[in-house]
């Protein structure tokens, strides 16, 4: 199946267009800072960059609605920023501070927002899959037509307990979209020397569920897919598999040195497949925008995120007392 | 304005490191994503990135140098046309906050600072109330079918729950009266079905999951552990997981190592889970409604051969017991002896044997593990100066030996005898008739344990 490309002339308003590109530019740049200040012992444990696969989730949020849930693994931040989390909130959490999501208390990898249908930032690959399959069946159960992006990894796809879920998603056809973001390597594994047969999005085909690769470096294929998978779920026909072929440029968590794969072939992507030059390209030569107006939006953002990593830092550890809440909840 | 470059902290646990390799020299104009240099961590080899733009005006660490502390000025970057004589420095030095120092109030404080809170003695229901004999397995239904009633967002889900009325028939009658949507068959999927259910109550729904036997749950241990029970902590409140894990645990008959094993200590570990561990009818129902409406993941566990057991059940439209509430079976003067669940029959059997003796023993049953009432066991034991404790369970690690801990710390002074905890003898469960029951605590061992502890 060859990927789905987006059209060689879009139809897509340079409004549109322009938001991408911010939105895009907000996680890199976010990243980035992310990355500065862990080098500066700021943030501490592990850190996994979303740089390179910013289109996935820029992409499928402009195919959601209002009240549409989503949750992801670990390497969350580009999903927050997204769905509209507070970049000063997310930053403060990496550094651990009271004015993080979770008061500090969840670190990079757990962190959550109610009032922005994010369910997580989970550590353990794969058991974000059924948790969001539980979401849709809450939804499913509430009859509320509310659809829930699951995302994993290309190494999470192997976890026994996604294909626990593929069934009972589609024998009870939740309305849930898998989103496989293929980053073509889990760690240090590339996915070939861990996938028995190279194509996820077939993965669902045992058990009846539709899947389709999708050219995750390009925004507008990105969001075309999204709104097909989140129409077949709205339309109570069960689950469905996105496989979005992607690329981080930096290495699985900070610590990470990268000797898997070469230099170049990193250089090359980031080279010839940006999906934020992919856009800013679109937008100059569509004459939607002058250099002068993006590099307004590149000021506005860079003085967002510097804002939050100030937010981070000036914010104060949680108090020693928020070690013994929130353990357990009260009943109302 | 020049930006000293800082020496990255490149691993969880790097604090030094070598520059073992410049890859830019001075006068280069370096740009973000570019790399400067790299730097051996207590791990690897790293290749190490400039975030900003500018001109490397100096480099202040030659190549070589070991033992370079983390945020030590490793170079200098030059905006366009500054030069370095003149350039001021906008130090990137780290912001570490100051520590917090109170101190902190932690829950074992040392045992002299402890007053004794007073235990609970108020009665399960009123004086005078009607009651009547149910089993545990009818008392169980009850619970489960009226808070169904109660509340739209309770279901129940698991293997054969449904059409088959329960493995244990515990969910009889439940389909028929509502419907598949509310009591719903899985696949053999305990892994999966666990984590949907997880997810279910994230989005507001407040699930109970059956497992055919506990022994199945441990193929869902990290959706119990992990997800469920830490969620509300790492979300800073925001989240959490109103549900109940119910089913039956410990040794059954005859069926063997991998299906007769008592969870109550693997479970009572984690902070973010309550335990209850019912033994009779009147418990497991009112203990069943709180675990229900609790807005916490609740480990139930239940017991094969206490489902046809029948007890005394009140007859009250709302019945509930509180968590955290110990009850006593039976008051005595010369030793207490502590338990819950199934370990309940020995430690009255063996009460009841001992007054023969003239012996007089006081039989707390714990009920819930998590909250666990120490006050009750506490002011028991300052009452009869000795302690045994019973269960079902493996030795190492078990619930006896945490309540030996705590009396230790806490009533040290009041007590004359070692506590001594009967438990499952520390072996896979065998198959023969006669193995079996020794692998298992015994009413003798029970007598004998508080022999021991009453010099008799
Ligand atoms: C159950 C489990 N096993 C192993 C790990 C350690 N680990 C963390 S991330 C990772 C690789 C996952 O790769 P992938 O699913 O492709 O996601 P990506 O990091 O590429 O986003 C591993 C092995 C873990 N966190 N959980
Ligand atoms: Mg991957």
């Amino acid at each position: 199946m060859a990927a789905r490309k987006s059209a060689t002339k879009p139809n897509v308003s340079a409004e549109e267009l322009t938001r991408y590109y911010r939105d895009m530019l907000l996680i890199r740049r976010f990243e980035e800072k992310a990355g500065q200040l862990y080098g500066m012992g700021l943030i501490g444990g592990f850190c996994h960059l979303y740089i390179g696969q910013e289109a996935v989730v820029v992409g499928l949020e402009a195919a959601a609605e209002d009240g549409d849930k989503r949750i992801t693994s670990y390497r969350d931040h580009g999903h927050m920023l997204a769905c509209g989390m507070d970049p000063n909130g997310v930053m403060a959490e990496l550094t651990g501070r009271e004015g993080g999501y979770s008061k500090g208390k969840g670190g990079s990898m757990h962190m959550f927002s109610k009032e922005k249908h994010f369910y997580g930032g989970h550590g353990i690959v794969g058991a974000q899959v059924p948790i969001g399959a539980g979401l849709a069946f809450a939804d499913k159960y509430r009859d509320n037509g509310r659809v829930t992006f699951t995302y994993f990894g290309d190494g999470a796809a192997n976890q026994g307990q996604v294909y626990e879920t593929f069934n009972m998603a589609a024998l009870w056809k939740l309305p849930v979209v898998f989103v496989i973001e293929n980053n073509q390597y889990a760690m240090g594994t590339a996915q070939q020397r861990s996938t028995s047969t190279p194509d996820l999005h077939t993965r669902g085909e045992a058990f009846g569920i539709p899947g389709e690769v999708v050219d995750g470096m390009d925004v507008l294929a990105v969001k075309a897919a999204g709104e097909t998978a989140v129409g077949h779920c709205r339309a109570g026909k069960g689950p469905y598999i996105l496989e979005i072929k992607t690329y981080r440029y930096r290495g699985h968590s900070m610590s990470d040195p990268a000797k898997y794969r070469t230099r170049e072939e990193v250089q090359k992507m980031r080279e010839e497949r940006d999906p934020i030059e992919h856009v800013r390209i679109m937008l100059l030569e569509g004459k939607h925008a002058t250099e002068d107006d993006l590099k307004a939006i590149d000021k506005e953002i860079k003085a967002v995120v510097n804002a939050s990593a100030e937010f981070a830092k000036d914010s104060p550890e949680p108090a020693l007392e928020e070690l013994w809440t929130d353990i357990y909840a009260e009943a109302d | 304005m020049a930006t000293e470059i800082l020496m990255p902290a490149l691993s969880p646990t790097m604090e030094e490191g070598t520059l073992a390799k410049w890859l830019v020299k001075e006068g280069d104009t370096v740009s973000s994503g570019d790399i400067l240099a790299e730097i051996e961590t207590d791990k690897a080899t790293m290749e190490f990135e400039a975030v900003d733009e500018g001109i490397l005006g100096r480099i202040l660490i030659p190549a070589g140098t070991e033992g370079v502390k983390v945020n030590t000025p490793i170079g200098l970057l030059l905006d366009d046309g500054e030069d370095v004589a003149s350039a001021t420095v906008e130090s990137a030095q780290s912001q570490q906050p100051a520590p917090a120092d109170k101190t902190l109030t932690s829950e074992s404080a040392p045992a002299a600072a402890r007053t004794h809170p007073e235990p609970d003695r108020s009665p399960d229901w009123p004086e005078g109330t009607e009651t009547h004999q149910q089993t545990v397995r009818e008392a169980l239904r009850d619970a489960m079918a009226e808070e169904m009633r109660r509340d739209g967002d309770v279901f129940l889900m698991g293997e054969e729950v449904a059409e088959y009325q329960g493995a244990y028939k515990i969910s009889q009658g439940l389909l028929d009266e509502f419907g598949s949507k509310r009591v719903i068959d899985t696949p053999i999927t305990e892994h999966g079905f666990t984590g949907i259910a997880v997810g279910a109550a994230f989005g507001g729904l407040k699930p109970i999951v059956e497992y055919m036997t506990f022994n199945f749950a441990m193929q869902a241990m990290d959706q119990i552990v992990n997800s469920a029970a830490k969620t509300l902590y790492m979300s800073g409140g925001q989240m959490g997981a109103p549900m109940v894990f119910r089913g039956p645990n410990g040794a059954a008959a005859r069926v063997g190592a991998q299906h007769s094993q008592d969870f109550a200590a693997w479970f009572s570990h984690i902070p973010g889970l309550k335990v209850a561990m019912p033994y009779s009818a009147s418990d497991a129902k009112g203990l069943l409604k709180t675990a229900i409406r609790d807005p916490n993941p609740v480990i139930f566990l239940e017991n094969e051969i206490l489902y046809g057991r029948s007890f005394d059940v009140p007859k009250l439209d709302d019945f509930t017991v509180p968590f955290g509430k110990a009850r006593i079976w039976r008051e005595g003067t010369d030793v207490t002896i502590v338990s819950f669940g199934i370990g309940m029959t020995y430690a009255l059997e063996a009460a009841e044997k001992l007054a023969e003796d003239g012996v007089s023993a006081e039989v707390i049953d714990l009920r819930t593990l998590r909250p666990l009432d120490t006050a009750t066991v506490i002011a028991s034991v300052q009452k009869t100066n000795r302690c045994v404790t019973v269960e079902e369970g493996f030795p190492k690690g078990a619930i006896g030996n945490h309540i030996s801990a705590i009396l230790m710390q806490e009533a040290f002074d009041w007590l004359d005898a070692p506590v001594i905890n009967c438990t499952g003898k520390d072996v896979p469960m065998p198959y023969a008739a006669n193995l079996e029951k020794h692998a298992l605590v015994t009413t003798q061992e029970v007598m004998e344990a508080v022999r021991k502890v009453t010099y008799r």
